[in-house]
């Protein structure tokens, strides 16, 4: 394995800076990288070697003008197949897209562009950001660079196995559920999932527009905060965009580093912790809050008693804002057109039927059917409305628990990556995943997921999840830096040192 | 028109011997914005097909929306000139179906929270005021438009195929409903036509929208039912669309109430129905089935934020407005010296606008009056369109009269002028050049061809001669036939009686 795809983004960043390397070399050392493992990691559903490695040309022109455009001027990046990138085809998992190729970007793909970040390709994902697993991609499932065998989590099990399989320094995720964090849990990286409203979300193919966020999917809390400076920030064109500066995140975790967590006061969430957390997950979170405890922090146990209620929320709201965005696959203007067998001349509603009959997966019907279900009217005050009632009350309890806290802690995912197929026919246990990051989604508020260590029961990796109030991104970047320096120190190296190495000979 | 009946149609009389109808308005109002009501794009009218779209208005994945501040701030003044509430806080909600007209197949439009609501307009109709309450007034964005190819009656059944353009897709519109307007009886037609008439001059008053029925920047959806007259319960309504001129408003209202009261009549029910106006004949034909069960499954917009427009700014558009249009005619018929009547048969015709701009021309407000209600009405009538249809505007018309006020063409010529700008021809200058209608006044020409009467009718100039000066209308009349009519009939009169003094 090349060196070079073993260091962090910061660690390219200073290299391409001081002229040590090049982008083209960078770029070209994690291409290698994918053509080695991706045939067994399946992290990416398309790689643009051509686009790459032209970018990291202009990129290493600019370096040697002394023109860099960014601080990550010239540092590869992967991103999500779920938001638009002109000239590069986007599916969204979904064979419904198979093809498509956008005549736009993203704004976080723009912004990655003019920040000078080669794009190495798209990273695959469960159909629609359904899933906690990436099992429901269409386009089959991407494997935990842990253990071949097991899931890398959902939905962006693809962003999350590319950086912890050093195929890409860099990924960006989108969190709707806790598709950036739980993936980071159980892959052993970091994964940020901003404020609602930090991070533009034009071009990205939204699945639930009001939880939907894309944020940094990295290896270190440093690059994950350099990341989401280049990606953050008010856009226009996102009318739920936010509309003031981000805070210095970057600076946030370069303090956090240090480890000086004196005077921090850190909620636990009772809610999310004890009952259905695995052992190991559980024993390893202990720790990592008595780590901060040895450091100086105050903890306090805080109860949210909403959160409870969190999941069936979340798949009210979800479904029924999915059901009307996926309204749009139909077959007349991009993507996959089925026609009827057995019809002639088929009328625009069977080809429309016929389409989204063969082009959608079994998940994305099932929430299709939910969310139609819960906007029907006579039913929409029962459940839409009704969910959206106990969302403000999740909110409250955040509310009212960032009064007793700077920040909130818990397990990220309730157990470490589990088998493949082994939860695809029990839909329920698959939510399941995400019922610590849910409620971070329902009220808005940041969270970050770092490692936290190796389960002992199966020797594979647990997160910890950080949130702070909205706004306050750069406390999740404090703290979670904090950990990351405490446990790493303990650990005496990167907890990513410890997986498996996917190659054979070149090692 | 009034005792016409076709086979399923009653006689408007018989139908409301029997019936009282109930009318209820929807107009879509296109709002006149330089972009359309979430991207960027243009709006212009006309454009190549799909040439006007971005990824907004395509619905693409992952482009979202941003509000047209402009579309909010007409839809805004359009509620404060209907008297209508302005809501302090109000959002945007998804009505979900399925067209391929519809880019994400869904309308992003307003349900439960329109930005105006509650008002009313007072409607002039034959010396009456009528009361049309309004329901509200909402924001929303247009479809595309789809052609259907093939077949023969435009419509999709039986067509080879359908193009779509999507240029109109996201063209901001403001759909102004009414309260059911009852107790019109044999008014309903007219009051129908008077509502849509007077909210089409408030527009325009505003400068909020082109509002040219003819390119479907204002549509009118007409619904009506049928009730037992006297009878309190509102029937079955029928939702007629595609009614897209002032005189098929009227002409509509008047054909569902004489075919439902056939339906009623023969002891059938009115089917809750989208009906299809059909201008060339004059007759609606079912469309869709719309039952009350049809679920929009509505729910607010997630990709926008509320619109909570500041009441400050509120009171500013509200003195901002110009005067209503009742006041507005008050205050003109007292400029212009117009009795009731002329007043009254003035807005009846539609021509208030354009009078208005024709006296603005520079033409009196009486020749104004004559030319849009007499000859300009005739024409339309002709054609079969509305009076702002005709290809003649009110800068032509002052030309006209101003040809006429200098005696260069007279009101015969005139009448020549305008089959030439109708025709296309070009300005009325250029018509008069390109068609030789100045009048000869070219005084040799005229006295040696008065001379020429004399001779001819030696016994007529001998009475004139004798003092009846009442019959120099011979001479005068022989003169002008000579002439080809391009004679200043005065200036003949003059001559003659001058000759033979």
């Amino acid at each position: 394995m090349s060196d070079l795809t073993r260091r962090t983004a910061a660690e390219l960043a200073d290299a391409l800076a001081a002229g040590e390397t090049t982008s083209v070399e960078v770029t070209q050392a994690s291409l290698d990288r994918i053509a080695e493992v991706d045939s067994a990691v399946h992290a990416f559903l398309h790689v643009d070697a051509d686009g790459a490695l032209a970018a990291a040309r202009a990129a290493d022109q600019r370096r040697a003008s002394g023109t860099a455009a960014s601080a990550l001027d010239g540092v590869p990046v992967a991103v999500k197949d779920v938001l638009a990138t002109e000239g590069l085809p986007t599916t969204c998992g979904s064979r419904i897209l198979e093809g498509w190729v956008p005549p736009y970007d993203a704004t976080v793909v723009a912004r990655l562009r003019a920040a000078g970040l080669p794009i190495l390709g798209k990273t695959n994902m469960d159909e629609f950001a359904m899933g906690s697993s990436t099992e429901h991609s269409a386009y089959g499932p991407t494997h935990n660079p842990w253990d071949l065998g097991r899931i890398p989590g959902g939905s962006g099990g693809g962003s999350a196995a590319a950086v912890a399989a050093f195929e890409a320094p860099l990924a960006v995720g989108t969190d709707t559920g806790g598709s950036i964090r739980q993936p980071g849990a159980v892959t052993g990286t970091v994964g940020v999932k901003p404020t609602y409203g930090g991070v533009s979300r034009y071009g990205l193919v939204a699945l639930a527009n009001s939880l939907d966020q894309a944020g940094p999917v990295t290896r270190t809390v440093l690059d994950a905060a350099l990341l989401h400076e280049v990606i953050g920030g008010h856009d226009p064109r996102d009318s739920t965009s936010i509309d003031r500066p981000l805070p210095a995140l970057v600076e946030a975790a370069r303090q956090g580093a240090t480890g000086d967590v004196k005077g921090l006061r850190v909620g636990v969430v009772k809610e999310l912790t004890g009952e259905g957390y695995q052992a190991g997950v559980q024993q390893r979170f202990d720790e990592a809050v008595r780590l901060l405890v040895d450091a100086g922090a105050e903890v306090v146990e805080v109860s949210c008693p909403t959160f409870v209620h969190a999941l069936a929320t979340y798949y009210l709201i979800l479904p029924a804002e999915a059901s009307s965005n996926l309204a749009k696959f139909d077959a007349m203007r991009y993507g996959l057109r089925v026609l009827p067998e057995g019809v002639e001349a088929p009328s625009a509603e069977e080809v429309m039927r016929a389409t989204r009959d063969r082009g959608f997966g079994d998940e994305v019907k099932r929430r299709i059917i939910i969310g139609t279900y819960a906007l029907s009217s006579g039913y929409y005050d029962a459940y839409y409305g009704q969910a959206q009632k106990v969302r403000t009350l999740v909110s409250r309890d955040f509310a009212a628990a960032f009064e007793q806290a700077d920040v909130l802690l818990s397990p990220t995912a309730p157990t470490t990556a589990f088998k493949l197929g082994e939860k695809l026919d029990d839909p329920v246990a698959m939510y399941l995943n995400d019922l610590a990051t849910i409620p971070a989604n329902l009220a808005g508020v940041p969270g970050i997921s770092v490692p936290s260590g190796l389960a002992d029961e199966d020797g594979l990796p647990t997160g910890v999840q950080v949130l702070a109030p909205a706004l306050a991104d750069d406390r999740v970047y404090r703290v979670g830096a904090a950990l990351e320096t405490l446990l790493t120190d303990r650990w005496g190296g990167p907890l990513l040192d410890r997986a498996p190495a996917l190659e054979g000979a070149s090692a | 028109m009034t005792t016409t009946t076709t086979p399923g149609v009653l006689s408007f009389e018989d139908a409301l011997a029997r019936f009282d109808p109930t009318l209820g308005l929807e107009v879509h109002v296109e709002l006149n914005t330089a972009s359309k009501m979430f991207c960027s794009c243009a709006t212009g009218f006309g454009a190549e097909p799909n040439t006007q779209v971005c990824p907004v208005c395509l619905g693409l994945p992952g482009a979202m929306p941003v509000v047209n501040a402009t579309a909010v701030e007409s839809a805004i003044r359009i509620g404060l000139a209907l008297n209508c509430s302005i809501a302090s806080w109000c959002r945007f909600a998804r009505k979900n179906y399925f067209y391929p007209d519809m880019p994400k197949n869904f309308q992003t439009s307003q349900y439960d929270e329109p930005i105006a609501y509650d008002g009313f307009m007072d409607v002039d109709v034959d010396g009456e005021t009528v009361r049309v309450e309004i329901e509200r007034a909402h924001m929303e964005e247009d479809t595309g438009k789809s052609l259907h190819v093939g077949g023969a009656t435009g419509r999709i059944h039986g067509a080879d195929y359908s193009l779509v353009d999507y240029n109109r897709a996201g063209i901001p519109l403001i759909e102004i409903v009414t309260k059911p307007v009852r107790g019109t009886r044999e008014q309903a037609p007219t009051v129908a036509r008077a509502y849509v008439a007077q909210l089409r001059d408030l527009l325009l008053g505003l400068g909020v929208s082109d509002v040219r029925m003819e390119q479907g920047s204002l549509r009118c959806d007409v619904n009506l039912s049928l009730a037992p007259a006297g009878s309190d319960v509102l029937g079955t309504r029928t939702e007629t669309k595609n009614v897209n001129s002032l005189r098929s408003v009227e002409r509509a209202v008047r054909y569902e109430i004489g075919r439902q009261a056939a339906v009623l009549s023969a002891g059938a029910k009115v089917v809750q129905e989208t009906r299809h106006w059909h201008e060339d004949t004059g007759i609606t034909t079912s469309g869709r089935e719309k039952s009350d069960a049809e679920d929009y499954r509505y729910f607010p917009e997630p990709d926008l934020v509320p619109i909570a427009p500041e009441r400050e700014w509120v009171e500013r558009l509200r003195a901002a407005l110009p005067e209503p249009p009742r006041e507005h005619r008050a205050r003109l018929q007292r400029k212009w010296g117009f009795s009731d009547l002329e007043m009254r048969d003035t807005v009846g015709a539609g021509a208030l606008g354009l009078v208005e701009e024709t006296i603005a021309a520079g033409a009196s407000p009486a020749s104004a009056r004559k030319w849009w209600l007499s000859e300009m009405a005739r024409r339309a009538n002709e054609q079969g369109v509305d009076l702002a249809e005709l290809a003649v505007t009110p800068a032509d018309v002052a030309r006209v009269q101003a040809l006429v006020d200098e005696g260069k063409v007279n009101d015969k010529l005139a009448r020549q002028v305008f089959d030439g700008v109708l025709a296309g021809e070009g300005t009325p200058d250029e018509v008069v050049e390109k068609r030789g209608l100045a009048v000869v006044s070219d005084e040799g020409a005229l006295s040696a061809a008065v001379d020429r009467a004399i001779e001819a009718n030696p016994d007529v100039a001998a009475k004139i001669r004798d003092g009846k000066v009442a019959a120099a209308g011979a001479l005068i009349g022989a003169v002008m036939k000579e002439m080809r009519g391009q004679a200043d009939a005065g200036r003949v009169r003059e001559l003659v009686l001058e000759k033979l003094s």
